[in-house]
Parts: structure tokens; sequence; C-alpha cells
């Protein structure tokens, strides 16, 4: 493979930027902002120059490594710190800058009036550095450290408004939760590294050819673990919602366009497991398609902007990880929906920014109302981000997502047909709540609280916003126009050839354009035609009020993990007091008690104790008398 | 005359001794009976010196006739020193030592 | 140049110059206290630089006749695990001075005594790292109780004697344990040719397994009480909840390691049949630690004896590293003791400064410190990440190689280990929202925060945390070649990736 020495500013950039903001302190108030931005841009220019020189390169050529340093090295265990950038990760790198820069201009004017905004851009610089090291890692174990740092990030950025207890919860809900999947990745590592001496990508692929099917599942299922607890699937999906306390760029870029999405790049990234584990593989599709459901029907109840966007965001990664999941044809797919996924949400949720900056933070859709006359460009950005996930042609989401609906109809069997009805579903469902959020935000009667004063955003914030929604726009068009990702990514993944069609491309668009259609009209006939109420209804059926509590998650979460733990927790340090500390307490006691009992032989009599002394005496010679007799 | 009749005789002083370590109150005679049991050891000591023909045990009576002087000049000065600030020189009266 | 010697003398020297200093000069016995420290640090420093890596023998040995007639030597050496766990007591010994530079006001005794008490506490500590003869390890081992039981009995804060009394009766308790399996092994070796307590000749004694097995017994409880293992750790909590935040730092981040060392150097290497038969009792006991720890941890109030309980977690996963007989486990278990020393010392001294400003350690006290003190809440957050070994931080390494030790050979004790690092979530994350997030509760708006000391004080500790989580090699190097030894000494090598890949 090709090395590199250039690689290493990808991250050394931002991370440098993170850590001379946060010891500069206050002294770097005035510039902070400018300079993390400049860095996380100078980053993306690096990247983009790593891009022209791979495409002028053969395909076999493209990945590079930099070797940096020997990380840990005991016996037979030795990591390198090294990066590799392949096709695969130059996807991510120039999402994870390019959105991340944008951002970054957009929360100059979005922060501008929090005293911590030079913290702000610390911790989204720390993020930039720690998720690029997640996808530019060439081991499991280095990706480990990205994919904790981005836990930290994401714990820090969530948090960021911690004087309020409910944001502080939320960050810490979000940091546990992710360990627990962060234990699965653990496990990954350790069965790989017990079963094939290495941790590196390219030493479990090379040899996972010759491992056993049942570690291979059990590495594929601990990878899945770890892929749910960061990209917010089922079972672990419950942290993304509360995650919305972090400010609005920070859903936006952490929540909805990248660090989540790191779940999908791990499966990827692994492809040379998953296919060797089919059982592994069928629990991904299966976590996919329930969790694209699941966020689906939350999305349909919420009257919070942000969670209703939130809960889009994971359905569409249940579209990608069951993308993933479909195997060779499934994970270029899964990658596209990724990127385009990137650009429309990340576009949503910065005009969810500019909606709740012009409305005093309001969050709360039932409040909004007709704003499309007083944020024209915000309506037009988020109107296209709309359009592109509801996959209009020729929008994004219509290439990205219809390529995912068909290869799941087509990968055969019971399964195909399921797992189509299930994305189509999803899709009419998506449909519906979009639509809903739309009506509810832009059109329609206003609802405003009495202080509201909306107005447009300056073009700070919707400069990013108009660039992310041109992406909305043909970022489908270009990466499938001639299957330019499938061909860019190809080398990576084995290509078992082509299945058996059991749908045309053109009756699955059809099929889907009609659950789309569906589901709007749905939404039109509802939220449109009649009032809305700005305060949410009470007597709503049991469905919606089981959709409005996430479908009873953290009910569930708290039922089954956390009060046992609690009761747990307060038995053992009541037992710990009581019985392990009793115990030794118990022996002092004995000794004190035997201690007092005996007192009452020391009577201070001098003549008693001489007489003690002297039976002691004739008693042990009678005694020696005895025993020598 | 035979040797175990000073042994006997040694043993007697002992008991002697012994019970009136144990029945008497003054300290005074407490201490004297003391002195018994050190001297019919003594004498046990010199007996068994005879009988083995050595010198040890003769050695070993010397110094405890030194121990025993050391003995009574600390002991006495003790009993002074109680009956003093007690005015008794009784032993069961001095029992302080239980609390 | 006998550089162990020297390092002991050091420290006592700086005790002799504070005792003649007048009592009334407390400025001048601090900072003679604190040069003292630093001299002796830059010294092991020194030394370290000089130690031969690839070696497995001894290195800076010294052996001198001490009571001839009983075959006893004052004899010292070190190998590279004992040469950073004396690297790490003697950096955090200035660590802990600068620290706590008014700790030592209010106490029973002066603030000249407190000081002595820390240089005889630190000369020992080398004392009992360097040492190869058993008996003058039993007599170092023993007498650091006397200085430890002052400083928390005079020191420290609520019931310090009781919890003085009941850390030194504790430690005594395991120590006579060990002196009867000492006076065994010398006994022994009378009969095997010549009495001695020179480590090297006790371990090629031939016994049989029922005496190995006690005598292992009679040297593992002692070390288990010191490191603590659960079910022994109860006196730990009260020690750490009465003691001050730089004792706390020393009993657990040294004193406690004396008890993991111990199970190497001695157990391990007196008793290597013994070993393998209590090695699985001892790793169920371990993983019992890990979990047991953390959930108590995440069960307490106050803020001192959390970080104790987090403790007896961290020493469960050391315990595990040593007897997983792996390399990586030996060697993570090496590096996790140094690691422990810092991280440690960063979570109890940051928690002592928050207590000494609120003047309580209950954790509810606390509350939205992040926006009064900012410095010294980073300060907690930072040394809460790295007891939760977030990668980055040195713990992550050590830890990490600790279970993929374990999982090589014990796949359950290490599946059931890795769930510690859930609860480690919990444990650092409750406190942290309760003490620095949130809004400010009555009483903390005007709590200071750190100084110009402190940030100096614990500027190295953090540098360290962070510098050996990216780069580790330095002791990494130093540890391995004593890991392979004393792994393959034991008969054991690492198990083959069962693929049969490379």
């Amino acid at each position: 493979m090709m090395t590199s020495t250039s690689l290493v500013y990808l991250i050394a950039l931002p991370l440098a930027g993170s850590a001379i903001l946060l010891l500069a302190g206050r002294r770097s108030d005035k510039w902070g902002h400018l300079l993390a931005t400049a860095l996380s841009a100078s980053s993306f220019f690096v990247g983009l120059y790593q891009l022209s020189l791979m495409v002028g390169r053969t395909n076999s050529d493209r990945p590079v490594t930099q070797k940096l340093f020997e990380w840990i090295s005991v016996g037979t265990f030795k990591i390198d710190a090294s990066l590799m950038l392949d096709q695969l990760s130059i996807c991510f790198v120039l999402l994870i800058t390019g959105v991340g820069t944008l951002i970054h201009i957009y929360s100059i004017s979005y922060m501008s009036h929090d005293p911590d905004r030079r913290r702000f851009f610390a911790f989204l610089n720390l993020f930039i550095a720690a998720m690029l090291l997640l996808v530019l890692g060439d081991s499991y174990l280095n990706l480990y450290v990205g994919w904790e740092g981005v836990g930290l990030a994401s714990y820090l950025l969530i948090g960021f408004w911690n004087q309020k207890p409910a944001y502080a919860t939320a960050s810490k809900k979000a940091f546990v939760m992710n360990r627990i999947g962060d234990m699965g990745l653990s496990f990954a590592i350790m069965i790989a590294f017990a079963t094939m001496g290495t941790v590196s990508f390219s030493g479990v692929k090379e040899a996972a050819g010759h491992t056993s099917t049942a570690a291979l599942t059990g590495i594929g299922i601990m990878l899945l673990v770890a892929a749910t607890g960061k990209s917010a699937q089922f079972p672990l999906q419950a942290w993304l919602g509360d995650a919305m306390a972090g400010p609005t760029p920070v859903s936006a870029l952490i929540h909805a366009a990248t660090m989540v999405t790191a779940g999908v790049y791990l499966i990827t990234r692994s492809n040379f497991i998953f296919d060797a584990a089919p059982t592994a593989q069928l629990l991904v599709v299966i976590v996919g398609a329930i969790t694209l459901m699941f966020g689906a029907l939350i999305g349909t109840a919420k009257d919070d902007i942000k969670k209703a966007l939130a809960a889009s965001t994971m359905s569409q990664i249940g579209y990608m990880i069951l993308g993933a999941g479909l195997g060779p044809v499934g994970y270029a797919f899964a990658i596209m929906h990724l990127l385009t996924h990137g650009f429309f949400k990340a576009g949503m949720f910065l005009g969810a920014g500019s909606v709740m900056h012009g409305m005093n933070d309001e969050v709360n859709m039932r409040k909004y109302g007709a704003l499309r006359k007083f944020m024209p460009i915000t309506f037009a950005t988020f109107g296209l981000g709309y359009l592109a996930i509801l996959g209009v042609p020729p929008f994004a989401g219509f290439y990205s997502k219809d390529m995912i609906i068909e290869t799941a109809f087509n990968s055969g069997g019971a399964k195909g047909i399921i797992l189509g009805c299930v994305t189509l579903l999803g899709a009419g469902i998506t449909a519906f709540y979009m639509t809903r959020v739309m009506i509810l935000t832009f059109t329609g009667k206003s609802r405003w609280d009495e202080e509201a004063h909306p107005h447009e955003s300056p073009w700070l914030m919707w400069l990013p916003m108009a660039i992310l929604a041109i992406g909305s726009v043909t970022s489908g068009y270009l990466l499938s126009h001639g299957d330019t990702l499938v061909n860019w990514l190809s080398p990576l993944f084995v290509n078992h050839g082509e299945r058996a069609e059991l749908l045309s491309p053109v009756v699955v668009s059809g099929l889907a354009l009609a659950m789309v259609a569906i589901g709007v009209a749905i939404a039109f006939v509802k939220y449109s035609r009649n009032e809305v109420a700005a305060v949410a209804p009470t007597d709503v059926s049991i469905f919606t009020t089981i959709a409005r509590q996430d479908l009873l998650q953290d009910r569930f979460n708290e039922a089954v993990f956390m009060q046992p733990g609690q009761a747990l927790t307060a038995v053992l340090v009541k037992t710990d007091e009581a019985v392990i500390d009793g115990a030794v307490r118990g022996v002092g006691r004995i000794a004190l008690g035997s201690g007092s009992a005996l007192r009452g032989i020391q009577t201070g009599f001098v003549r008693s104790y001489a007489a003690l002394i002297l039976i002691g005496a004739v008693a042990l010679i009678a005694a020696i008398w005895v025993v020598t007799q | 005359m035979n040797a175990a009749n000073y042994l006997y005789l040694s043993a007697l002083l002992f008991t002697i001794g012994a019970v009136g370590v144990v029945v008497r109150r003054n300290a005074i005679v407490v201490f004297m009976c003391i002195e018994l049991m050190l001297n019919a050891a003594n004498l046990s000591f010199v007996t068994f010196s005879r009988i083995n023909g050595d010198l040890n045990g003769q050695v070993i009576a010397f110094f405890t006739m030194v121990v025993a002087a050391c003995e009574v000049v600390v002991g006495l000065a003790i009993i002074v020193t109680i009956y003093r600030s007690r005015r008794s020189a009784s032993i069961d009266d001095a029992s302080l030592l239980k609390r | 140049m006998n550089w162990l010697t020297l390092l002991m003398v050091l420290p006592l020297i700086g005790s002799v110059a504070l005792a003649v200093l007048p009592k009334e000069n407390e400025k001048l016995v601090k900072q003679v206290a604190l040069a003292s420290t630093l001299v002796v640090m830059g010294a092991t420093i020194a030394m370290a630089v000089g130690f031969q890596r690839d070696n497995i023998e001894l290195q800076f040995v010294e052996k001198y006749a001490w009571i001839p007639s009983f075959g006893i030597n004052y004899a010292l050496g070190v190998d590279g695990l004992a040469l950073v766990l004396i690297l790490m007591s003697t950096i955090l010994a200035p660590v802990v001075v600068l620290a706590g530079w008014n700790e030592s006001q209010g106490g029973r005794w002066s603030v000249k005594t407190f000081y002595i008490l820390i240089l005889v506490l630190e000369t020992m500590m080398i004392g009992v790292f360097a040492a190869t003869d058993v008996f003058l390890f039993y007599v170092i081992f023993e007498a650091m109780l006397i200085p430890v039981y002052f400083l928390i009995g005079g020191y420290g804060s609520g019931e310090r004697s009781a919890a003085a009394v009941k850390f030194l009766i504790y430690s005594l308790f395991g120590g006579l344990m060990m002196l009867a399996s000492i006076i065994a092994l010398y006994v022994m070796s009378g009969a095997q040719g010549g009495h001695t307590f020179d480590l090297a000749a006790l371990s090629q004694l031939q016994m049989s397994s029922m005496t190995q097995n006690l005598l292992f017994l009679g040297f593992f409880i002692a070390f288990a009480i010191k490191a603590p293992l659960w079910p022994l750790h109860t006196w730990l909590p009260d020690a750490a909840e009465s003691a001050t935040p730089g004792t706390s730092v020393l009993l657990l981040g040294v004193l406690d390691k004396v008890g993991t060392f111990g199970m190497i150097r001695y157990c391990l290497t007196l008793f290597p049949d013994a070993s393998k038969t209590f090695t699985p009792v001892i790793l169920v006991l371990a993983v019992i630690s890990i979990i047991y720890g953390a959930i108590l941890a995440i069960g307490q109030r106050d803020l001192k004896r959390l970080i104790a309980f987090t403790s007896i977690s961290h020493f469960g996963f050391i315990t595990l590293g040593i007897f997983a007989m792996t390399s990586q486990g030996y060697s993570g278990a090496a590096l996790y003791m140094f690691n422990h020393g810092f991280s440690t010392a960063a979570l109890f001294l940051v928690g002592g400064w928050m207590i000494s400003r609120r003047g309580s350690s209950t954790i509810s006290d606390f509350g939205g410190l992040q926006r009064i003190t900012p410095v010294m809440a980073w300060m907690f957050f930072l040394a809460g990440m790295s007891s939760l070994a977030l990668p980055g931080m040195s713990s992550f390494v050590s830890e990490f190689l600790v279970l993929v030790g374990t999982f090589t050979r014990y796949p359950v004790h290490a599946v059931i280990a890795t769930f510690g690092i859930v609860l480690a979530a919990l444990y650092i994350l409750i406190p942290v929202q309760k003490a620095l997030h949130g809004p400010t509760t009555p009483g903390n708006e005007n709590l200071s925060d750190l100084n110009l000391r402190e940030k100096i004080a614990i500027a190295p500790v953090m540098a360290i945390i962070i510098v050996l989580g990216f780069y580790p090699a330095p002791l990494l190097n130093v540890i391995n070649p004593a890991a392979t030894h004393v792994i393959a000494q034991l008969g054991f090598s690492d198990p083959a990736p069962t693929s049969g890949g490379k």
C-alpha cells in the first residue's frame, strides 16, 4: 500500500484547534471561533487534496497509509498508531470536514450570543478530530479511540448547557448508552485478537477466510451491538431523542450527519466479516428494519421539531443499516444514502435551528405556523431537504433510498418481500411525518407566542443552509450517475455478481412514489385542512400516546434496567455495611467481648494473682508429669 | 546424710512461702514469704550442686541472692512509698489495676 | 553507585533536616519538604535513565550482611516492574506535598511532624519495592503502617482514629499471616542448604503442594488486604474517607500497590504451583471486585468513599491481569498500577480541593461547579475520564491490555469484567453531573477556582495521564521483558490465535 505523509494533518489541525481554544481559555474568546472554523476548513482542503491524488491513481493504488508511531506492543498484541485512507474513508473525510466546516460557519452566528461560544468551537473541533480518527484508523483499536472520542465530544456538546439538569441528564444518558455499545466493540476486538491474533483491518480481512464461522458471527454480532449504540439503533436507540438537548448545530453535525452514521461505517468497513457470517448479517438487517419503523412511528407523534427530526434520523439510519446488512450489493447504497442524508438532514436541522433562532428558541411546532413568509430562505432550503428525504425525483433521496428499497426487494425469498414492504412502508410514513413538520412549521395560520418576532437569519446562517440544500438537490444524481459511487467503492467489497431481479427499478420507484404520495396526502388532510391546536390534544388514541412517549423506550429501560440496577446498588451498599464490614466488626466485638468476660479474673488483688500463678504452675507441672510418665 | 532430705526441706519451705504469699495481707509478710521461696530454691540449687558434684548450682544460688537483694531494695522502696501515701501496708488496698 | 540506597537515604536526610527546623516556621518546613521530594524525584529519574531495558536480571543490585547469624541481608534490586513503581511513588510525593500545601494544618500534631512522616514514608515506599530480601521486605511492609497510621489518625477528619485503627489492625493481621509464612520458609531453607531470606534462593525451595498452598495463602491474604480485594476491602473506604487527600493518594496510589506488586514478586515467584492452584478462585474474586467495587461506587454519597470504591474496582482489574498469566495481562496489570497511581491521585487531589473549599464531602452539597470554578471542574472531569479509561488516557491502554490478555485465556472472566466499563461510566458521570453540572446550589456561589500552586501540582499528573495514553511505549518497553520473563518462568506462553492466523 502506498504511504502518505499528510494524512495526520487531517486530524492534527482540528485537534490543535481544540487544544489551543481549551488551553487559552477566555483569552481566545475574540478569535477562537474563527481559528476553529479555519482549521476545520483547512482539514477539508487537505481532504480534497487527498481526493485529487486518489482520483489520479489506479484502483488498486488508491488506499494510502501513514504510520505515526508504535502505540501498544505487548507480546503478539501490536498496535501501531497508523492511519489509512481508502475509497470508503475519503467519503467520510469529505462529509465530516465539509459539513463540519459549514456548521462551524453557521455556529459563528448561531452561538454569537452565548458567552461560552469559544468552548463550543473547541468541542466542535475536538469532535471533528475524533471523528476523523474513527474513519482513518487502520485497526479496530485505532477506530475504538475515535469511537469513544466522538462519544466524549457528543457528551460534552449535548451537555453544553449542562446548567439545566435535564440537559446534563441527557448527556449522561447518551454517554452511558454509547458505552454499552462500546462494550460490544471491545468484545469484537477481543474475539478478533483471540481467534486471529490481529485487530488491524487488513489483518482481519486476511484471516477471516480461515476463521470459524462461529467466531466471525460472534465478532459480527458484537460489532452490530457497537453500531446500535453509536447509531441509535434498536435496542440502544433511546438516547438520540434526548440528545437534542445540545445546541442545534450539534444536532445537525453529530446527531444527524456524521457521528450517528459511524455504525454504518463500522459495518461497511467490516464487510469481510459480515459477508462470512450470515447470521450476523441477518441480525443487521433485522435491527435496521425494526429501527426504521421505530423511528418513523415516533416521528409521527413528536411536536418538538428537533425530536421529530431526530426520530427521522434514527429511521433513515435504519435504512442505511438495513442496506449495509444486505451484503455486497447493499454497502455502496448504504454509503450513498449516508452521504445524501448527511446533506439533507444537516440542512434541515440547520433550518430548524434557524426557525428556533427566529422564534426565541421555541421548539414546539404547534407554536409555529405561517413562517414561510417571514423566513423565505429557511423555507426554501428546508423545503429542498424535505423533497430530498421524501425521495421525490430528482432530489438526492430519490436515488439513494430507492436503491435500498430495490436491493431489499431483490435480496430474495420471503426475506426480500418482507424487507421490501417494510422499507416501502417506512417511506410512506416518512412522507407523512415530514409533511406534517412542513405544514405545522411553515404554512397555515400563526400560532406564535406573544413575544415571538420571527425573522430571517443572517447570511452566515443561511449560506451553509443554502449550500447543503444544493447538495440535497444534486448529490444523489452526481453520486449515482454512471454508478460513480458504486464503482468508486467496488474494490473494497467482494462482488458476488448480480442477483435475480424481483422488481425492476421502475416498478420500485413507482411503488415508492405512490407510498410517498399517500403519506403526503394523509398529512395534508389531517393538518392542512383542519385547524392545528396550539396545545397538543390529549384525547388521542392509545397509539398516539405511546408514540409520543417514544414507544415507551424510556419506560422499558427504566423498568428493566434502571430500577433493578438502583435497587441492586442500594442493597449492595447496605450489605457491604452490614454483612461484610459487619463480619469484620463482629470479629472486633468478639475480641472485645471475650476480653471483658476474662476481665473478671483481674480482681486487682495481688494475692489472687499469686494464687492463680501457683495453681497454674502446679497444673503445668502436673501436666508435664502426666505426659512424661 | 541423704541429700534428698534437703530437697524435702526445700519443698516444705517453698510451700510455706507460697501459702504465705497467697493468704497474708500485710505486704511485709508477703515480701518475706517471697524471700522464703527464693531461699527454698537456693537450697535446692545447692543440694543439686552437691549431688552432681559441680559448681553450677552454687553459682546460680549466688546469682539468686544478688537478684533477691536487688528485689528487696526495689520492693521495700515500693512498699514504703505505698505506705506513705495510703497509710496501710495491706496489699488488698492497692487494687487499682483492676480498673 | 548505590542508587537505591541513595534514594532511600535522601528523604531521610530531608526528614532530619525538618526535625531541626523551628516548628513555627511552617513555610520553611513545607519548602524543605518539597525540595527533598523533588530531589528524590530527580534522582529516581536519573537512575531510571540508566536502567537497561532488555536486561531481565535485577539491576542496581546491592547486598550487605545485616544480621548474619540469621542469614538476613540488606539486599536491594529492581526489575522493570519495581522501577516503574518506584518512579510512580517518587513522582507522586512532590505532587502530594505541593497539592496538599495546607492539609497539614489543623492536625493533632505540628506541620513539621506531618512532613517528617511523609518523608519517612517515602523512604519506605522506595524500600518496599526495592527489597530483595524477604525479611527486609517484611520489616518495611509492616513499618510503613506506622507513618500512615499517624497520618490518618493525626491529620485526618471525621472518625479518623477509628479509621486509622481499622486500617492498622487489618494490615497487621495480614502482615502476621505473612510473617508466619516467612518463618516457615526460613525454617525450610535451613533444611535445604542453609538459612536464608534471599528471595532468589527461597524461590528454589522444594516443598510439598500442601505446604506450598498454605504458605501461599499466608502471603496472598496479606497482599489481598493491601490491594483490597473483595471481601477484604472494607478498611479502604473508611481510611480514605478520614485521611487527608494527600494521604489518600499515597495510601491508594502507592501503598496498595504493594499488594499487587507482592502478588507478582512474592506469590508468583515463591509459589508458582500454588499460584496456579488458586488462580481460578483469585480470578473470581478479581471479577467480583471489579463489578462489586463499581456498583458500590455508584451507590456512594460521599465523594471520598466513592473514589475509594472505584479503586477497589481498579484493583480487581490489576489482579485479573496478573493472574491471567499472559504477557498482555501482566504488562497491562503492571502499567495499570502505574496509571492508577496517577488517575487516583488526580481524583483525590481535585476532589480534596473541592471538599476543602466547600467544607463538605457529600456529593449532593456540590452543584454547578462548572460555571463557578471551571478549571477545577475540568480537572475533576479529566481525572474522571482517566478513571473510566477513556481512550487517549493512559488508563485505557492498561485496562484494555488486561481485558485482551484475560480474554485469550479466560474469556468468561474477561466478558464479565468488561461490564465494568459501563459501570465506570456511571460511577464517574453521576458525581460529575451532581457536582459540576446543574444549577449552582446555595453555598457554592463564592468558591474560588484553582490557584497557581494547585495548577502546578495537577499539571504534571494530567500531562502524564494524557501523554502515556498516546505514547505508552517508554513504560511498556521497561515492563515487557519482565512480563515475558515471569510468564515464561511460570511455564506459560500466550495462547496462540485459535484460527491459526498470524
